[in-house]
């Protein structure tokens, strides 16, 4: 099997033993949920039940606003207790629906199968997803519908799932293809007939063999699905580099992918896209793999949305040691956590405990201008003369040397000798250069 | 579960093992073949100098560092690896307060003065063996055969030219391995070739520079000796090609950081080097040639800004 990649990019150590092998287990369920009205990039949802409400499982409990938005659903049968700003991974508080589990898993009467793809439209599959709340399961939780509308004269023809799962410790999406490869490939396809187009890959690290292997055996006979092996090497499943591996397009800068003529979902994403349709119910839980140093036994768990972090710990075994950082996501590009309440949501890929160790960042020196963040930059920067601009606050020149490209995946930073923090500082470039743009368009 | 507030920072959460340190050391690694072969063909004068290059380089740092109250960063071992440079880049008959005053240059104003490792302009112990010719410039080409009985001698480049010394030839054999005069690190193309290898098994440099350097320099011998191919690997084994190629011209805040940028600055010094050699007035010229380039690497850096990933038309 011929091994595709990109250019750049660097090598972590994978850290991913201490759950690969192990089998996705459910969680047992969780006496309270707190449910973040916007788990999505996009407009936060308003919630369309009150305090002292009975709610079922899949009963939708938020609404969206707009078009880049998605309703949210609820994960337990119970009565609605709270309607409050909270925490959430996000770091910020955003208004939440806190239930009650009754314990009954009272399943709501809106969910029923929707019927085989056949009998679908390529709307109907585009309105069940955005109905049943699906969002990027990788992380960036962009609502799927909104992927799906793309233009005509964009002429997209291919749909890739992002199977590479290359952030370090996280085996949630090599688990889902090893056990279920078939709710994968049902998802691909009905992502393929929602854009009608006849090409779907399967992108996947070659550190997953064994996954490789079930998705092929899944996709056998499968019209246009192809399951590629790539290279294990971060990042690459960040999108561009995706889809520069699997189909030699380039993204142009600027541009999304369906400027490439490409759509790209998570597995997982596909998964529950696959659910959705096959037995109608909505995004209420999902894969998290909890791991890391810190935590006595390391688990992939279906967890419920809105299980608090410290539910899920508890449930591996709590903590080893004094853990010193709680990461939602990998450790290259998840979001540092202040503590554990805050619940589990659409994006949420793993809860890392790393160690007092782990956790320990060192201090940063002079650049020494070796040039590794140069060389591993996929998309060919200058991480260590942005960085410098970016430091001493001229934004213009850090502008004029590309900053707005940034993917923001940090191999700059983790492969820095110096430990300079390269992808941190560009990142507020980042924001300060969209800042002024639009002030400058607002005058 | 006592903790309950925990670390919280911008991604990402891990760095790789590699360190400023351990390139240095490894850079310092690298030149022990040099070294010995060093102590082997010049004696042990060869290894005292060697140490009060390094003793005056580490020192200087510290001092110069205490004085602008800045954190002391000897640990990093770039002054080391600056102070058996400027050993190896003088004759073993230089008295060893000359190549203290090399270190004390080369770490207070070539080094410190500009804002430590990373921000030196120019190769700090290039810088001073400039210092030290233009100081010293008997002493610092009173070249000796190898040997215990220091007889004086010229080096092969001087003999090439023919200005300034007449003689006869080394073998190509005795030029490898480095059985001729010249300065202390600079004679054994064998042990510098050992080290550099090890750099690039290493990862510490890449190639591109060493190579494009030296295979630049035997294409323009050819070009400018009417195309004599005999005198190619003498131009190539001759003077302190290999160790500036290598260990000088690859240091890292004064070359290119592009790979574009390395090849043109590495081409730039081969043409150089043998411009000198054939037409300037000295039998050598490669540390003039990486200070000039040096000088250069900013605006070459500027200009091979690599091609961005997407700069690409949308599909129609």
């Amino acid at each position: 099997m011929k091994k595709l990649t990109f250019k750049g990019g660097t090598h972590p150590p994978h850290s991913k033993k201490a759950t690969q092998n192990i089998a996705i287990a459910k969680a047992e369920p969780p006496k309270v949920v707190v449910i973040p009205m916007q788990q999505h990039i996009g407009a936060p949802c308003d919630p369309i039940v009150n305090v002292g409400d009975e709610v079922k499982v899949g009963q939708k409990i938020g609404e969206a606003k707009g078009f880049v938005s998605v309703p949210v659903h609820s994960s337990v049968s119970g009565k609605v207790v709270a309607i409050e700003p909270r925490m959430y991974t996000g770091g910020t508080k955003v208004t939440c629906v806190v239930i009650e589990n009754d314990m009954q898993d009272t399943i709501h009467e809106s969910v029923s199968t929707k019927g085989s793809l056949e009998s679908l439209s390529s709307d109907d599959i585009k309105n069940i997803i955005k109905e049943s709340g699906i969002v990027g399961m990788g992380g960036a939780t962009f609502p799927t519908h909104v992927k799906l509308a793309v233009p005509p004269e964009k002429n997209v023809d291919t749909v890739i799932l992002n199977g590479a799962e290359c952030e370090p410790y996280l085996t949630a999406d090599h688990r889902l293809m090893l056990e279920s490869p078939e709710d994968v490939v049902f998802g691909l396809q009905a992502l393929m007939k929602a854009l009608n187009v006849k090409k779907g890959y399967i992108g996947i690290e070659d550190n997953k063999m064994d996954a490789i292997d079930a998705m092929l055996k899944a996709a056998e006979g499968k019209e246009g699905v192809e399951v590629v092996a790539l290279h294990a090497k971060y990042p690459q499943g960040a999108e561009k580099q995706l889809i520069y591996a699997c189909t030699n397009r380039e993204v142009p800068s600027g541009g999304l992918p369906a400027d490439a003529g490409v759509v790209v979902n998570n597995v997982g994403t596909a998964a529950a896209v696959g659910k959705a349709i096959k037995t109608g119910m909505p995004l209420v839980e999902r894969i998290v793999t909890i791991t890391g140093e810190g935590i006595n036994n390391p688990k992939n768990l279906l967890v419920k949305i809105g299980t608090s972090f410290k539910e899920v710990v508890e449930k591996c075994g709590g903590f080893k040691g004094n853990p010193q950082k709680i990461i939602a996501g990998g450790p290259m590009m998840g979001i540092a956590q202040f503590n554990l309440d805050v619940p589990v949501v659409k994006g949420t890929s793993g809860i890392l405990v790393l160690s007092e160790q782990e956790a320990r960042l060192p201090e940063a020196s002079n650049c020494i201008r070796c040039g590794k963040c140069v060389e591993v930059c996929p998309i060919n920067l200058m991480p260590a003369s942005l960085s410098t601009n970016a430091m001493q606050e001229r934004f213009e020149q850090a502008e004029a040397l590309n900053a707005i490209d940034c993917i923001e995946c940090g191999s700059c930073s983790f492969v820095c000798p110096a430990k300079r923090p390269l992808v941190e500082s560009i990142r507020l470039a980042k924001r300060e250069i969209l800042a002024r743009r639009r002030k400058a368009q607002a005058k | 579960m006592e903790n309950t507030r925990f670390l919280v920072s911008s991604s990402p959460h891990i760095r790789s093992g590699e360190s400023t340190q351990r390139i240095m050391m490894d850079v310092a690694i690298a030149l022990l073949p040099a070294l010995i072969s060093g102590v082997w063909f010049f004696g042990l004068k060869a290894l005292w100098l060697t140490v009060v290059g390094v003793a005056f380089a580490v020192a200087t740092e510290v001092v110069m560092q205490k004085i602008m109250k800045r954190p002391v960063t000897v640990k990093d071992f770039s002054a080391v690896v600056t102070g058996i440079l400027i050993a190896f880049n003088v004759p073993v008959t230089l008295p060893w307060w000359m190549v203290a005053i090399g270190s004390i240059f080369a770490i207070a104003i070539v080094k410190q003065a500009f804002g430590g490792v990373g921000y030196n302009f120019v190769n700090p112990a290039l810088a001073a063996r400039a210092v030290l010719l233009a100081s010293w410039p008997v002493d610092m080409t009173a070249w000796v055969q190898p040997g215990a009985d220091a007889i004086s001698t010229a080096t092969p480049l001087a003999i090439l030219k023919g200005t300034e010394a007449t003689g006869v030839l080394p073998s190509l054999w005795s030029m490898f391995v480095g059985n001729i005069g010249g300065s202390i690190g600079e004679t054994s193309a064998l042990a510098l070739l050992i080290g550099g290898l090890y750099l690039i098994y290493r990862k510490v440099i890449s190639p591109r520079i060493p190579v494009t350097y030296i295979a630049t320099v035997g294409i323009f011998a050819f070009i400018f000796s009417g195309f004599d191919l005999a005198i190619v690997p003498y131009h190539i084994f001759a003077g302190g090609l290999f160790l500036g190629a290598i260990f000088m011209a690859t240091d890292y805040s004064s070359s290119p950081m592009t790979a574009k940028g390395q090849i043109i600055f590495a081409v730039g010094l081969g043409l150089m080097t043998s411009i000198i050699r054939f037409f300037g007035g000295y039998p050598e010229g490669v540390s003039y040639s990486i200070l000039l380039m040096n000088v250069v690497t900013p605006l070459i850096d500027r200009f091979t800004m690599p091609r961005k990933f997407g700069e690409v038309k949308a599909r129609a």
